[in-house]
């Protein structure tokens, strides 16, 4: 079995893997729940290796002092990466253990087997067990990936629906790091700076203390937060802050920036990729699509939890990186690494690249202002959708050359775009609060996630379709007014929009249906498959002729290329407004750890995808992000929640693939391509609101 | 339900913490204000003195004074709904009331949902339907779906949906949600227990 990134760069079985007293098994990973089950999916994979029951394990997650470095819980790797690595270690030690119990028990390996980790001889207890053995395996050994994982035939844990081992607390009234107390803990709200190089005039320090009383007031050049025992006094505190500080601010935001329209008349830094575009073509078609900046919006504020007690420095946190955290931390703070120490606590969903690492700073440099006091920092509402990295908006134009017989020949996505992978630490980014400390890192261009990382507005910019010359033409954007980073799917929300967009006119002008279109020009049998089934789920040869103000769409992708299959089909009813009634959706995830943890992984995604389509769109002011509540940053509601049914395509056979983010793109397309089917015209911007319905129809055909 | 454990640091919210340490803290590092500021709280059943402003929002109270820490910060502005319990079988916003507003009424949070130990048929349901994803939302959504069965026991999905539209679920668990609110109705009526 081949060795993964994750298993190369923390080789050793133990870091994986130890055998606890209580005889239960600790699994460590890098990787750290978002809400997605990661957790549960990986204790399924050791469970199932090593002959476990699944309440056997228990998961360390995001220990950067105990557990495997794994970067960032991103991208939909973690199945892929930290599953893949714990599956190979789990089935080594569990060879090894073997091998021990046969010579203690004087047996050959094959006459052994185990059962909720006792092992068996022919069947029949041996009353030695895997904890018997632990002592004399070498687990500070490296793995070798000798050992072959159990075939799937023999699956038992894996393939099922085991429900989420965090869920229970969630519902009960606990489960957060929101819900940590530590005695003498204190509360803290900071007071941003509004942005880079702004400083602080005028702080009425009087007027602060009045409004919270016995608040303390931490400052570090313009790095400003209030402490204290009484969580409503420090809110109000910092609120008082807020509105009445004085800064100088070099910067200032337009509007009108806010817009795909801006960003693509920017100057910009151009890269080809792939092939080029053919000159033998018969026709060419080119339709430019475009989305909004977008907010995380997670229902939660970010929060951490800092300690700074002889000479270690503890933070807690819900980022998505432990080991990157630790030295961003510390870089920032400039403690050596091994006096910082980063836990995973669990919080709200983030979808991507938010304010959770910021927090953490902020967290700390309370603490270190206030030694030996645990600090619980939490951002405000307005905070966190002002000062949260933003997912960029974006044009896409799509260029197709077609060929004699109605088929692309060539194909050129053209992508205008600020950087989708800004994380702490990648290319010199940094955490926010270092912008307000006494040296300021150095300004920086940010570049883009490499395409061989699944790139980041480039993500899915390739179309999966058979054509010969495919390629893209990038302009990267650098100098954007705000901060943009990774949001769920990255560029592949637009870039499948747009694909999948120009597909349907493909197929029209060929006079095609636009499923039997696409049918032709896909030889891959896993993305023919999933477009099939969907078809098949949602009785596609019955769509009706359009134009009728009810309309069907359908979207296809691989995620990045390479990860999982999605095909969704989408119904729509528009009149002033567009309403998704249903959605199908088939997907091709390979090897699939816990069916019920993907749908549910998917249909989120899905639900995501509805809003943004339909409903998302962040806003600037003069004083930055304007949209900064739920109400001038609306979300979709149960209102809007259509039937949605998803399918899994049985692919056991294949490696499993990461699936959290397979069906935006698709979803987004099929609903695209489902009003463009209901109006007789294509509305081509993100989100579809009623005035770019009313603006479509004027426009007509 | 399984019980592997997801492997937490070792302190957890404090349960059934019901002394007032809040004041207490504030107390010990000097942070002293109105103390002379008193509150009678009913919640989930119990009667709590607490030392606290009455101008102190219900949440701040439910997660600093007593410990209840199942009610959810979100947004401080009825925006969202995590923050939701039910005074008097009626959903408020206890980010931003008052708790000085609520003395003599009856709050109920999602730790006073569970009894003698056993899930409320909700919560089971809820759980039977895995209904969730990062979970954040849940508790605001168990007590608007029970405000909704209390006074509705036999919901259409369009009455699930009306009752639980001010609640906000990012990750997009709603067709989870609306499913496990329309079987803990089902079972609270006595139908379909199915199987667990
Ligand atoms: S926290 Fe109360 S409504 Fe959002
Ligand atoms: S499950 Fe995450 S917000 Fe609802």
């Amino acid at each position: 079995m081949a060795i993964s990134q994750s298993l190369r760069d923390n080789p050793r079985l133990e870091r994986w893997l130890r055998f606890e007293p209580d005889r239960t098994v600790r699994v460590a990973t890098g990787k750290v729940e978002l809400g997605q089950g990661i957790l549960t999916a990986l204790a399924q994979i050791a469970a199932e290796e090593l002959d476990l029951r699944i309440d056997q394990v228990r998961i360390l997650s995001g220990d950067s002092i105990e557990g495997p470095g794994e970067g960032y819980t991103a991208s939909s790797w973690s199945v892929e990466h930290s599953g893949s690595a714990i599956r190979a270690v789990s089935a080594e030690v569990r060879a090894l253990a073997f091998a021990r119990a046969a010579l203690r028990l004087n047996a050959a390996p094959e006459e052994l087997s185990v059962r909720e980790g006792e092992f068996l001889r022919g069947g029949t207890a041996t009353g030695l067990d895997y904890w018997h053995i632990a002592p004399e395996i070498d687990l500070s050994a490296e793995a070798t990936g000798a050992v072959a994982p159990k075939p799937i035939a023999e699956h038992r844990i894996v393939g099922r629906d085991i429900p989420r081992l965090d869920l229970m607390a969630k519902l009960t009234g606990s489960g957060f790091i929101q819900d940590i107390d530590m005695p003498g803990m204190l509360h803290a709200r900071t007071l941003r700076q509004p942005g880079r190089g702004a400083t602080l005039l005028r702080l009425d320090e009087d007027a602060i203390r009045r409004a919270g009383g016995g608040v303390q007031i931490v400052r570090r050049a313009n790095f400003v937060a209030f402490a204290g025992g009484d969580e409503t006094a420090v809110r109000k505190a910092a609120a008082k802050a807020t509105e009445t500080a004085v800064w100088a601010t070099p910067r200032h935001l337009r509007p009108e920036q806010a817009s795909a329209g801006w960003i693509a008349a920017q100057p910009s830094h151009d890269r080809r990729i792939g092939d080029a575009m053919p000159e033998n073509a018969v026709d060419r078609l080119s339709i430019r699509f475009s989305r909004p900046f977008l907010s995380h919006g997670s229902i939660a504020p970010s929060c951490a939890l800092a300690l700074w007690k002889d000479g270690v420095l503890s933070v807690w946190s819900h980022a998505q990186g432990m080991h990157p955290l630790r030295t961003n931390i510390s870089a920032t703070l400039g403690l050596p690494v091994d006096k910082v120490a980063c836990h995973h606590a669990q919080g709200a969903g983030c979808y991507g690249h938010n304010g959770a690492d910021d927090a953490a700073l902020d967290a700390a440099l309370v603490a270190m202002e206030l030694p030996g006091q645990p600090i619980r920092l939490c951002w405000s509402r307005e905070e966190e959708f002002g000062y949260e990295p933003l997912s960029s908006a974006m044009a896409v134009e799509v260029h197709a050359s077609v060929g004699t017989d109605g088929r692309p020949v060539g194909w050129t996505t053209e992508i205008w775009s600020a950087a989708h992978g800004q994380r702490p630490g990648v290319g010199g980014a940094y955490l926010l609060a270092a912008e307000a400390l006494e040296t300021p890192p150095p300004e920086r261009k940010p570049f883009d996630i490499p395409e061989e990382r699944g790139g980041g507005a480039t993500r899915n910019a390739i179309p999966l379709y058979d054509i010969v010359a495919r390629g893209i033409d990038f302009h990267l954007v650098h100098d954007v007014p705000v901060r943009t980073s990774s949001l769920r799917g990255l560029g592949a929300t637009l870039n499948v929009f747009a694909i999948e967009g120009l597909m349907d006119e493909l197929s029209a002008r060929a006079g095609e249906d636009p499923l039997a279109y696409r049918l032709s020009l896909l030889a891959d049998p896993r993305a023919r498959a999933v477009l099939e089934k969907v078809g098949g789920m949602a009785r596609w040869s019955k769509r009706g002729p359009g134009g009728t103000g009810r309309g069907m769409g359908i979207g296809l992708a691989r995620y990045k290329n390479s990860s999982a299959y999605a095909a969704v089909v989408a119904a729509v009813e528009v009149d002033d407004a567009v309403r998704v009634t249903d959605i199908w959706c088939a997907v091709d995830a390979g090897l699939v750890i816990n069916p019920d943890g993907l749908v549910n992984q998917v249909e989120g995604n899905i639900v995501q995808a509805i809003s943004w389509t339909l409903i998302e769109e962040a806003r600037f002011g003069e004083d930055g992000v304007a949209s900064l509540d739920w109400q001038s940053y609306p979300v979709i509601r149960f209102r809007d929640i259509p039937e949605i049914r998803v399918e899994l395509v049985d692919a056991s056979g294949q490696d499993p693939l990461g699936v959290g983010e397979c069906a935006g793109g698709p979803a987004a397309a099929a609903i695209g391509n489902a009003v463009a089917h209901a109006l007789g015209t294509r509305i081509r911007d993100m989100p579809m609101t009623r005035e770019r319905i009313i603006e479509a129809l004027m426009r007509g055909g | 339900m399984s019980s592997a454990a997801v492997y937490l640091p070792p302190f957890r919210a404090k349960r059934s913490h019901i002394r007032t340490f809040g004041c207490a803290r504030a107390r010990r590092t000097g942070h002293i204000q109105s103390m002379n500021e008193h509150l009678t709280l009913t919640v989930n059943g119990h009667v709590h003195e607490i030392d606290a402003a009455g101008t102190t929002p219900l949440l701040d109270v439910l997660r600093n004074h007593l410990g209840l820490k199942g009610s959810r910060y979100g947004c401080g502005l009825e925006q969202c709904g995590a923050c939701m319990v039910l005074v008097d079988g009626e959903t408020v916003y206890s980010c931003s009331r008052e708790a000085g507003t609520l003395e003599e009424r009856s709050i109920l949070t999602v730790e006073g949902l569970a009894a003698d130990g056993a899930l409320h048929p909700l919560q089971q349901a809820f759980l039977d339907e895995q209904a969730g994803q990062c979970g954040y939302c849940l508790s605001g959504m168990l007590m608007a779906a029970k405000a909704l069965l209390d006074r509705n026991p036999s919901p259409t999905r369009a009455d699930i949906v009306e009752a639980l539209d001010p609640n906000l679920c990012r990750c997009g668990s709603h067709p989870r949600i609306l499913r496990a609110v329309a079987r803990a109705a089902a079972v609270l009526r006595g139908e379909a227990g199915d199987g667990h």
